[in-house]
């Protein structure tokens, strides 16, 4: 029945159903009638998630923990509600940008970063190629237990096996076969599988309804239901601890730890990150997924404590590992139908695996470790080669072969070891350390590359040092000294319980260190640096993703080149023929006519870069572009353009400055006007209420005067004469201020009459002389005269001349003692007539010679004496002779009389205007 | 494609849920020696509540479908 070479054949018969499918699925997708176009394909396609770690460690770890095998499974129930936030957008930012992996969306988000798409790649690696050694034993001992059939033992130690004969080895191969026929069909990596997500399906198909028959062959066959399961199951009280969280079986802490793992995994493993995103067809089919996928965990999750608890109940502790209980149950039943079938269900969950994670590892090694290599080590001679598409295939079709290849060494390598079976959870904390900066570079545009290159390695190192290295200690390969007495016999660095931290399981632990570390570099690191253009370009890129479906790019600085060079170029790795119908397909969509019409814009370069991303990888192909691109120098009208919009930003912000500091000038000016018309305002109530006052006294006296006559008519005529007299006097003295005052008023708002004509001073001067005599007489004052012959003429009002001249002999007659001596005299000087009146009088103060030219003001005690004058007669004449451009002045010593002067120009210049004319003004006259 | 703020709300509502449903305080309270049909409780508990976010999930993202 169940013979050997049934088995075998049995496998192999499986393995050519895969590759038929496949074939199939990529026809019709070739004839344009794909069959994976479709919500459920992808929600089972997801399902690859469930390996042989599921199939058979499941039932393995629930004989140990209990329920605590059930995180792994609602972790991605959790996080699948969230992808329409999460998901979507890393969909949308993939298609747009061609991202074919993991380590090409790190590289491409943060600048397309050579180095971190390395860094990514190595991560991936080292923490996947265990992973798959793991299915591959899977597949090993379920060879070796159903070749025994019908009798069970132990799985054969693989050192015993020699590798022609080992039927794990050609599955690789033949798996390896698989990947290459259905996975590089493409050279563009961004174009989808479909073949192979066909298969892969039907694979999660399989493995499900397989562990469903082994479940329910184990509750409703060898019992009753599950009723009758659990309730024989109390018959036996160690099976009670694994029904709950009590004892040895798993705590809250790493209950929770586990789920937070798996939400990360689900993601980023790069086998999902695969199907989910690169193989996703449609965005809308994210909708069943959403709650698809939770139901297939759900389903293939029900059984396992049933399956376990019957196991352990059938086999007596220890004699049986309890990972192979889905086989060795049907076997110990005699059902060698079910055998072969959750047989090929097992197959199917490990072949599924490493078909997918192949693919993704073996597109990052290319793309990321492989290219940059070569394009370093300048081995393409890119100048040389005329069409590298066909080197490019024959890399990733080496890669892969490698991949897998590497999984089947270190599983013939590590055997039983620890650090093999354990690989499980330690390959899900490792692809968690992209979450920071997968997450981060979604959401957060200040992530900078140095940020998550930080992060990244200081997640990886610590995960290396909490649970990678534990697992070689505790496998023999590294000293266990370093386990437990920590480096270097530094208790504080023991790598289970670091820094202290004590009282967490180790992948609980390892979680959180590795956490700590990554998202505080990156977080740090990044909120101290300052992202490039280039990370900025991609930032807005991938971070505004959901909210531009289409997304134009924005002008940036770019080299140019022509089109048909970067066309040759990307046809030299792409294959000329697709190079050419994108391009062309391209310039249909700008509404250029043909490619040759396009002009290579940013936009085009940015086609170009997208399009050889899609085949080797993003960073890669920014170097490729731009070593073609660089010897062109920088468009000098792009620069201008710039430099033009950058000047008139720079003349407008001037031009507002300006406009503030005039601003600023006009305000000072208005201040100080407004002072100015403040003080006047001053002088002007100064000089209002001397008028006043001025009026007022002789106003008071004759008014005083004509009361006492008024009221005694019976004064004495003397009297009477008297009072008259003073009262004319008054009178004719009021009359005389107010004509003054009235005449300053007019000479100094301008609105005095002036009659110009040519004047002879002597005639003027002798005219004065004999209106003053009688003046002169009465003191008793000698005149004298200095009149020399041949005087120019002045031009000048020679009524206001003679008003000048009076007013200064009548001042000369007032302040001369008796019996004193006035000269005058007319001299020529520089061009001016000057005309002197001197008197022999007490003089005048240095600081009353300023005092006496202003208003009112008069020389003299003003207590004793009664003032003699109005205080106006010298302002008026200043007044008048600054009008026909001349000056006034004295000049006098105390006790020495005083000399007045004042000179005219030959030619009268017209009236310079007089300073205090602004107020004059406002009071008219 | 364009989906309303309040489909987000709802999905975020029943993740959160989900967190509270499937960690420490919840699970303590189930985490009796009890048996339904034999069946102990915790066990029923995790499925039945699972099955409950499913469908939870499937009853808003299908109800939105364009």
């Amino acid at each position: 029945m169940l013979t050997g070479y049934v088995i075998v054949i049995a496998s192999f018969l499986y393995v050519g159903l895969l590759f038929a499918i496949a074939y199939y699925g990529d026809k019709r997708a070739d004839a344009g009638r794909s069959i994976i176009a479709n919500p459920y394909i992808y929600a089972l396609s997801l399902a690859v998630y469930c390996t042989s770690w599921t199939f058979y460690g499941s039932v393995g770890r629930a004989a140990t923990s209990g329920i605590g095998f059930l995180p792994i499974y609602l972790g991605p129930t959790l996080m699948v509600v969230l992808w329409w936030y999460v998901m979507l957008k890393m969909i949308r930012i993939s298609k747009a940008n061609r991202i074919t992996s993991i380590a090409d969306f790190i590289a491409s988000r943060y600048g397309k970063s050579q180095l971190l798409g390395g860094l990514a790649t190595i991560i991936a690696v080292v923490g996947i190629v265990p992973y798959i050694s793991l299915q591959l034993k899977a597949v090993s001992n379920s060879f070796s237990i159903i070749l025994k059939y019908p009798a069970i033992a132990a799985p054969d130690s693989q050192a015993a096996i020699p590798l022609v004969a080992d039927n794990t080895f050609y599955i690789a191969l033949l798996l390896a076969a698989f990947t290459i026929l259905f996975g590089t069909r493409h050279l563009d990596a961004s174009e989808r599988h479909e073949g192979l997500v066909a298969a892969i399906a039907f694979e999660s198909v399989v493995k499900l309804l397989a562990f469903i028959a082994v479940g329910a062959f184990a509750t409703f066959v060898l019992h009753d239901g599950f009723g009758d399961l659990f309730a024989r199951a109390t018959e036996y009280p160690q099976l009670q601890k694994l029904l709950d969280f009590s004892g040895s079986s798993i705590n809250y802490t790493s209950w929770a730890s586990l789920t937070f793992v798996s939400m990360l995994a689900i993601m980023f493993l790069p086998r999902q990150f695969q199907i989910a995103v690169v193989e996703n067809v449609d965005e809308r089919h994210l909708n069943k997924a959403v709650w698809l996928f939770p139901l297939y965990l759900l389903a293939i999750n029900i059984f396992v404590l049933p399956i376990t608890v019957a196991g352990l109940m059938h086999f007596p502790a220890g004699n049986i590992d309890a990972d192979t209980f889905v086989l060795t149950l049907p076997i110990a039943h005699q059902q060698p139908l079910l055998t072969l079938v959750v047989f090929i269900g097992g197959l199917s969950a490990a072949t599924g695996m490493v078909i997918v994670e192949t693919i993704a590892l073996s597109t990052m090694v290319c793309n990321n470790l492989a290219m940059p290599l070569l394009l370093r080590l300048n081995v393409l001679h890119l100048h040389e080669r005329a069409d590298l598409s066909a080197l490019i295939v024959g890399i990733r079709r080496g890669a892969i072969v490698g991949v897998v290849l590497l999984g089947y060494a270190y599983f013939r390598l590590a055997g039983e070891a620890y650090a093999l079976v354990s690989i499980g959870l330690i390959s899900f904390v490792a692809v968690a350390q992209f979450a920071p900066a997968i997450l981060g570079g979604m959401f957060w545009k200040g992530a900078t590359r140095r940020g998550a290159i930080c992060g990244l390695s200081a997640g990886f190192l610590v995960w290396g040092y909490t649970l990678l290295l534990p697992s070689f200690a505790k496998s023999g390969w590294l000293p266990l000294a370093f386990v437990d007495h920590g480096l270097f016999d530094i208790a504080f660095l023991k790598p289970l319980e670091l820094f202290g931290l004590r009282g967490l399981d180790d992948i609980t632990h390892g979680v959180f260190w590795s956490m700590f570390f990554n998202i505080g570099a990156y977080i740090g690191v990044s909120l101290v640096t300052t992202p490039s253009l280039a990370e900025q370009i991609q930032a807005n890129l991938f971070v505004d993703a959901q909210r531009d479906s289409g997304f134009r790019r924005s002008e940036s600085l770019r080299d140019s080149a022509s089109v048909a060079e970067l066309i040759n170029l990307v046809g030299r790795f792409f294959g000329q023929r697709h190079t050419h119908d994108a391009f062309e397909a391209y310039a249909l969509q700008r509404g250029a006519k043909s490619a040759r019409e396009l002009s290579a814009d940013a936009d085009l370069i940015h086609f170009a870069e997208t399009l050889l991303a899609g085949a080797i990888g993003a960073g890669s192909a920014r170097v490729v572009v731009a070593s073609v691109v660089q010897e062109e120098p920088l468009g000098i009208d792009k620069v201008m353009n710039i430099l033009d919009e950058a000047s008139q930003v720079i003349a407008y912000s001037r031009q507002l400055e300006q406009k503030s500091r005039e601003l600023e000038i006009a305000t000072t000016e208005l201040r100080s006007a407004n002072q100015r018309l403040q003080e006047l305002d001053l002088l002007k109530d100064d000089f209002v209420s001397t008028v006043t006052h001025e009026l007022r006294t002789p106003l008071t006296s004759i008014r005083a005067f004509s009361e006492i006559l008024h009221d005694n008519p019976a004064l004495e005529p003397a009297q009477r004469e008297k009072f008259l007299g003073i009262i004319i006097k008054e009178s004719e003295r009021l009359t005389r201020l107010i004509n003054q005052v009235l005449d300053l008023a007019k000479i100094e708002s301008g609105n005095a009459e002036w009659q110009s004509g040519e004047i002879d001073m002597r005639e003027v001067l002798e005219d004065a002389l004999s209106a003053t005599s009688q003046m002169f007489k009465e003191k008793n004052i000698a005149v004298e005269m200095q009149l020399p012959e041949d005087l120019p003429l002045v031009v000048a009002d020679r009524d206001r001349l003679m008003q000048v001249m009076l007013n200064l002999l009548s001042n000369a007659a007032k302040f001369c003692r008796e019996n004193g001596r006035i000269k005058t005299g007319i001299a020529r000087e520089r061009g001016n007539l000057r005309i002197d009146v001197a008197d022999d009088g007490i003089g005048i103060s240095v600081e009353d010679q300023n005092f006496i030219f202003e208003k009112f003001r008069q020389v003299g005690d003003t207590l004793t004496k009664k003032p003699q004058g109005t205080g106006l007669g010298l302002p008026i004449c200043r007044q008048i002779i600054h009008h026909f451009g001349g000056r006034l002045w004295v000049v006098s010593t105390p006790g020495q009389g005083a000399m007045f002067s004042f000179t005219l120009p030959f030619d009268g210049r017209p009236a310079v205007a007089p300073p205090e004319a602004g107020l004059a003004q406002r009071y008219g006259t | 494609m364009q989906r309303s703020g309040i489909h987000g709300q709802r999905l975020i509502a029943i993740f959160l849920l989900g967190c509270l449903l499937f960690n420490y305080p919840l699970l303590y309270l189930f985490n009796i020696d009890y048996h339904v049909f034999g069946i102990p409780l915790l066990y029923i508990y995790m499925f039945v509540a699972w099955a409950v976010l499913i469908a939870l999930t499937a009853a808003v993202v299908e109800r939105k479908s364009d």
